[in-house]
């Protein structure tokens, strides 16, 4: 099998996903790219999660409420051991797109259903998806629509809808932002309880005629009697939607880009590949399906390797699926979920509805710390499956020169493609001890000491940081 | 200059999310307050009166022994002109100076290159929080990115010392300069390394510390308690920075607000207690910010984006007392149903830069603003 078509399958599936085994890969370059493609494309092919396994071991998981910090474990356990990565990729993607966190709202269960809206609709049409959206309870109370009233208008959902959810700022007036605000009025949920000492109610939208402002409405350009859809209609027709969508989409799977809101004074890295995109959207009335085949089968995704540093999510689940063993539901779950907490992304509970900064932005001295240091600590433990399946196939080569046993590990932790300088480090470390021997019991025991060290070093490498 | 022989340090509370000036420090003989915010208003009989004037909501009640012995400073109608009204964008222009165009380089990133130049001290900058305010953002500029002082180190897991002293070793050579091209590489490679330097030095921050004060048990104080620590300890650290939010209050203001400031004003309080118990008050002073203030109407439930906002300034060497104008909440003088900013929030800073941390202003707010006589 040829290294090249393993280190492609590898991107498209760190990308598309949250990376995959050896085992995995060699299936997958046998399927061929396209085919593969195709089957992340089409995430009803394959079996769904057992949600009910997850609630047996792991009670809490189902409607976490207000349990500080184990709102993400279900989504973990999803992340982690789904058959369709690409709809689980999509869910985070929105996520970050329509960041909406328990800080405010206050209760996971809420978000979680958000969660589950992004997977059920997430590869679907974008109109459609962002109609759900203004209908989410969650979102309704995190940007403040139910306190948008006809005589009272409540400018924050107005405004994100257009700044951060669909146009980008600098496309549109103070004048739209208030228009299309109006046009939301109503737009509510309910039961308005207080919340309970163990969490809140389950919400359900409400659209309240009366307190609907029935009023004409002038938004870009456009004047009618606008409601809700009627302003998500125009603004899907905008084509700073399609740029803006297209930029999202290039800025989470191709290469790190400027923040959002540089957008309006930063150009895209690729023009081309933002204009490929957006008319992928346009031409197909706002399908994401259809947009990221484009995207996938494009030169510009498939020469983008190692092209953006990886978020936390990407770091924690990618490690968990490698070093294997994290299948079942087991205790220790919460704590996982945490992880990407600490490296500055707390699922459910983004800073600000801006989401996180992404790119070079998620590191800085503390983060980068707990990124190798949770990493390192994985990848030590030889006795997990994923690790142990990397030591068979070394030692099934038999003996092996400090060279060969560096190169083998790199390229099963990827493969990783590191500088001549780098791997000169790396085989001066491994030089220390000689040749990798299998010979004897003890000799077993202290090559997979080595490359339990080898493989500490290769997280701890920049390189590893990178997606 | 100050009369201190201790190096200048400035402490940094980032107020995220828009904090409401008018509901802080409010204008209670202001007949307009009442008439514009018949819900989110304070009661008058609850406002903390500071005098004819204007009042602190009473939340604020722990700052009020501050303001009477005069080390609080309260600086009017501080912004910009034109407000975007976006969280992030009017948050770019307070961390970069740059109202106009697009900035990447921080402000406190530009002080921290000025007061060590040739980068001797990894921890002259200290951030308390998961992410990095892009106030301190600038390449090559090391900041101490602090989550929880107690788990901050390198390879923790590996337990047997001389191992991880040999991985620690190879660590350093991978991440070294020569390895490495182009800025994201140079940039993880000088972060992972400065890192690994700041962790060897702040670990002593904890275990010297000794205190009778009791902070109270909520985010904003153990960030501002780890504050203390790291400057008691004496690591030549000059600019120490956290946030708390969100005071993002479009909606059910009342309580969500007073919770806030209740929270802040504690910590804030166990803060200067404690400094001050351990004689290392006399060199510090705190900015409190926010990206803007709030509109003047209420929405019946909250207030939206506004523009003109509030700084304090806390500290024994701050001059206590009012800084410039409260801006009018006549409706002709508003501009969008906002208050407009009468102090530009660049004169804040170069007020802080030169004549407290006695640095050069204008290279580091891009231009020539006017001082507030705070220190």
């Amino acid at each position: 099998m040829a290294s090249q078509d393993i280190a492609l399958m590898a991107h498209l599936m760190r990308r598309a996903g949250f990376g995959a085994t050896r085992e995995e890969l060699e299936e997958r370059v046998a399927k061929g790219y396209e085919a593969t493609v195709d089957e992340l494309l089409d995430p009803e092919s394959q079996p769904a999660i057992d949600r009910y396994e997850l609630i047996r071991y792991q009670p809490w998981t189902w409607r976490p409420g207000t349990i500080q910090g184990m709102g993400s474990a279900e989504w973990l356990h999803f992340m982690i051991n789904t058959k369709r990565p690409l709809e689980e990729k999509m869910a985070l993607f929105w996520h970050q797109i329509f960041a909406t966190g328990v800080s405010k709202v206050d209760h996971y269960d809420e978000i979680t259903r958000m969660v589950a809206l992004f997977r059920e609709k997430g590869m679907g049409n974008y109109k459609d998806l962002l109609l759900e959206v203004a209908k989410n309870p969650a979102m309704i109370y995190w940007l403040d629509n139910f306190e948008n009233h006809a005589d009272a208008v409540n400018e924050n959902w107005g405004r994100e809808l257009l700044e951060l959810f669909s146009m980008g700022v600098g496309t549109y007036t103070e004048v739209d932002v208030r228009e299309a605000s109006r046009a939301f009025t109503g737009w509510t949920f309910e039961p308005k309880l207080p919340r309970g000492p163990i969490g809140r109610h389950d919400w359900q939208f409400q659209y309240l005629p009366e307190d609907h402002d029935d009023g004409e409405k002038s938004f870009l350009g456009e004047t009618g009697n606008f409601n809700g859809e009627d302003i998500i209609n125009i603004i899907c027709e905008h084509p700073a939607t399609a740029t803006f969508i297209a930029r999202h989409l290039y800025n989470f799977f191709v290469a790190d880009e400027a923040q959002v809101p540089a957008w309006q004074v930063t150009p895209p890295k690729d023009e081309d590949a933002i204009d490929l995109l957006a008319d992928a959207f346009v031409d197909s009335g706002c399908d994401i399906t259809a947009t990221l085949r484009v995207l996938f089968n494009s030169d510009f995704f498939k020469n983008a390797r190692y092209a953006r540093l990886k978020s936390p999510a990407e770091v924690v689940v990618g490690t968990l699926r490698l070093v294997g063993g994290f299948e079942f539901p087991g205790p220790g779950l919460g704590e996982m979920a945490r992880q990407p907490t600490y490296m500055g992304q707390d699922l459910l509970n983004p800073p600000s509805v801006e989401g996180w900064h992404t790119g070079v932005e998620w590191i800085n001295s503390g983060s980068l710390m707990r990124r190798i240091n949770f990493t390192a600590d994985m990848v030590s433990d030889v006795s997990r499956p994923g690790i142990r399946s990397m030591i068979s196939r070394m030692q099934a080569q038999g003996d092996l020169t400090p060279q060969a046993m560096v190169d083998n590990c790199l390229d099963l932790m990827g493969p990783l493609e590191v500088d001549d300088a780098t791997r000169q480090e790396l085989v001066t470390h491994a030089e220390v001890g000689g040749t990798v021997s299998w010979a004897t019991d003890s000799d077993v025991s202290a090559s997979e000491e080595r490359i339990s060290e080898m493989l500490q070093l290769i997280v701890s490498l920049r390189d590893y940081q990178y997606a | 200059m100050t009369s201190t022989k201790k190096d200048p340090v400035l402490v940094v509370l980032q107020l995220t999310g828009g904090n409401d000036y008018m509901n802080t420090v409010i204008p209670h003989a202001e007949p307009l307050y009442r008439e514009k915010r018949p819900v989110v208003g304070v009661a008058d009989e609850r406002i903390l009166k500071l005098n004819d004037s204007i009042g602190f909501h009473p939340e604020l009640a722990p700052l009020r022994r501050f303001w009477d012995d005069g080390n609080m400073a309260i600086v009017h109608g501080v912004g910009y002109a034109n407000s975007p009204r976006s969280h992030f964008r009017s948050m770019d222009i307070w961390h970069t100076c740059e109202p106009d165009k697009l900035g990447t380089e921080g402000w406190l990133g530009r002080a921290t290159r000025d007061i060590d130049p040739n980068k001797e001290n990894v921890v002259t900058a200290v951030s308390f929080g998961p992410s990095l305010p892009r106030a301190l953002a600038l390449p090559g500029v090391p900041v101490a990115c602090v989550d929880d002082l107690e788990n901050f180190g390198m390879l923790t897991s590996i337990q047997e010392e001389m191992q991880r002293e040999k991985i620690i070793n190879r660590f350093s050579r991978l991440y070294s300069p020569t390895i490495g091209s182009g800025f994201v590489m140079d940039y993880l490679g000088q972060t992972g390394l400065d890192g690994l330097k700041a962790a060897d030095i702040l670990k002593v921050a904890p275990e010297q510390y000794s205190s009778s004060v009791e902070y109270p048990d909520t985010p904003i104080a153990r960030k501002l308690k780890g504050i203390s620590q790291v400057h008691q300890a004496n690591l030549g650290s000059r600019v120490l920075y956290c946030d708390h939010g969100s005071f993002d209050s479009h909606s059910n203001q009342v309580g969500m607000h007073d919770g806030l400031w209740r929270d802040v004003s504690a910590a804030v309080s166990s803060f200067f207690d404690d400094l001050r118990e351990n004689d290392a008050a006399d060199n510090v002073i705190l900015l409190m910010f926010s990206e803007f203030g709030r509109r003047v109407h209420d929405n019946g439930s909250g207030t939206d984006h506004g523009a003109a906002g509030l700084v304090l300034m806390m500290g024994d060497p701050v001059k206590g007392g009012e800084y410039g104008e409260y801006p009018s909440s006549k409706p002709e003088d508003l501009e969008q149903g906002d208050l407009v900013p009468n102090t530009d929030f660049r004169g804040v800073y170069t007020t802080i830069l030169e004549d407290w941390m006695g640095l050069d202003a204008n290279p580091i707010v891009s231009g020539q603003f006017e001082k507030v006589p705070f220190i």
